[in-house]
């Protein structure tokens, strides 16, 4: 009996064998590994993110985090990146310019909000633009207004608001957001502007103003494939994994407004 | 976070990629040193310039111009990217910033152990019949060798502590191309101190261990 069944036996398994390994290398085909380079500000989020999408895909995430700046330098070299996901504007328009991009991928996808913060311990009563100017509020930190995205936002939206004369003398340029939290942390400043999600890593600071979306400057974390891009279709995976719901709502969960 | 996985990971892949490059310019910098401590030719004074220079430049600078040499745009990396050869965004790039970084370091150290070398017990090799090249091996290099692994040492430290040209060329990819300096800079941005702290600790023990030990082995090396 049992030397009868062998025979069978063994065609079905290697018909099995045979159809694993077929299995394998298909999912081995398709299955692909894609590169991400972000803006080191998305870092927590983009992780969670990640492993979303590959609990869900057959599809591996890898992220570079670095300045938006020296991310558009790498791709514009041609750094094997398959998408872009960067924390300023003009970094983007710039490699959309040079036909770097792959043309219709690019989307304004998130924006954040600037905010007014001070020392978690502060006593000083500040809840609005205005009430900065008070004498007691003698340092305002500011990342580089000429350079640095959010210092940028912030001298134009005191522009908008007609403060930016009386703002000046009190302003103190800083290095970037970091820097900023750094000097409002140990009081050497009595309060800073930051992008909100930038504020919430932070427990030594505390929001005490939010300057409304539609009042504030448009901030605006553009996302793009490139266009030497090897694995367009798995970076288009993972660009409309970005835009679902579980997507959005982690972005939200870190402090960011998702444009729709 | 201390005996975390990714602590380890990170701290063992920066050693291994620094003993690599260490170990890869070594041999280089041993040669180009002898030259420049023994032999004299025109504008030997601008190479020497131009050897030294990642040591003063602004390491995102150094970090450019080998984006640009090895970038997929341009030839050299176009050839080598045709032959699957992918210096970006790779190990090989941390390699060649940390080898680049590094080598200036390497060669000034390794210069002036040899020129430190009595030229006298040379020319007593050679009037004994000794060919140049066994004059640089049985004399030179160990009367020498002190003042070559200090230079390897203070090389490999610098190598640890990169951070401009590598996050340029090799980016900033956790788990492949991360460094102790690109993890910390990376932790620092999103505000998590304690974990900086933690690599940074790590940073410093062994970059005193290393320059402490390169220092102690240039001492004892003068005095014989």
């Amino acid at each position: 009996m049992i030397g009868k069944m062998m025979p069978f036996m063994g065609k079905s398994l290697s018909v099995a064998a045979i159809f694993f390994v077929l299995a394998w290398t298909a999912t081995r085909a398709w299955a692909d590994e894609i590169l991400v380079s972000a803006a080191a500000s998305l870092t927590d989020v983009l992780n969670e993110i990640g492993k979303g999408y590959q609990s869900k895909s057959k599809n591996t995430v890898k992220f570079n985090y670095g300045p938006s700046s020296g991310l558009a330098r790498q791709i514009d070299e041609g750094a094997p990146a398959d998408i872009f996901f960067s924390a300023d504007l003009p970094q983007m328009d710039n490699l959309d310019k040079k036909g770097r991009l792959e043309p219709g991928t690019r989307k304004n996808l998130l924006s954040n909000q600037l905010v007014i913060i001070v020392p978690a311990d502060s006593k000083l009563a500040i809840s609005s633009p205005r009430d900065l100017l008070k004498a007691d509020v003698k340092r305002i930190a500011l990342a580089e207004p000429s350079s640095v995205p959010v210092g940028v936002y912030t001298s134009k939206y005191l522009t908008d608001e007609g403060l930016s004369d009386q703002f000046k003398p009190k302003i103190v340029p800083v290095q970037d957001v970091r820097a900023t939290l750094a000097s409002v942390e140990s009081g050497n400043v009595e309060a800073g502007f930051v992008y909100k999600t930038d504020a919430a890593v932070s427990k030594k600071v505390k929001i005490v103003y939010e300057v409304p979306i539609d009042k504030g400057p448009r901030i605006t974390y553009p996302v793009a494939i490139v266009k030497d891009s090897k694995r367009k279709d798995a970076a288009r995976d993972f660009m409309s994994y970005v835009q679902s719901p579980a997507a959005k709502d982690a972005f939200k969960k870190y402090g960011f407004v998702v444009l729709d | 976070m201390i005996f975390s996985f990714e602590t380890w990971q990170i701290t063992l892949f920066s050693l291994s990629v620094g003993l690599a490059a260490t170990l890869l310019i070594l041999p280089f910098g041993i040669v180009l040193a002898w030259f420049f401590a023994r032999k004299e030719w025109p504008l030997k004074s601008v190479i020497e310039t131009v050897v030294l220079l990642p040591l003063v430049m602004p390491p995102v600078s150094t970090g450019l111009i080998l984006l640009k040499i090895f970038g997929r745009r341009s030839p050299l990396g176009q050839w080598l990217y045709e032959r699957g050869v992918e210096i970006v965004f790779n190990w090989k790039g941390v390699l060649i910033a940390m080898s680049v970084m590094s080598f200036p370091l390497l060669v000034r150290s390794v210069r002036t152990s040899f020129a430190e070398v009595n030229l006298r017990l040379e020319q007593i090799a050679a009037t004994l019949g000794a060919s140049p090249l066994r004059i640089f091996f049985a004399v030179t290099i160990p009367l020498a060798y002190k003042g070559i692994v200090a230079g390897a040492l203070l090389a490999f430290s610098r190598a640890l502590g990169e951070f401009g040209a590598t996050i340029l060329l090799a980016g900033n990819i956790p788990g492949e191309t991360q460094t102790l300096s690109l993890a910390i800079y990376n932790f620092v941005q999103l505000g998590k101190d304690p974990e900086a702290y933690t690599l940074l600790a790590i940073t410093v023990a062994l970059a005193f261990l290393f320059v402490w030990c390169s220092e102690w082995l240039v001492r004892t090396g003068k005095k014989t």
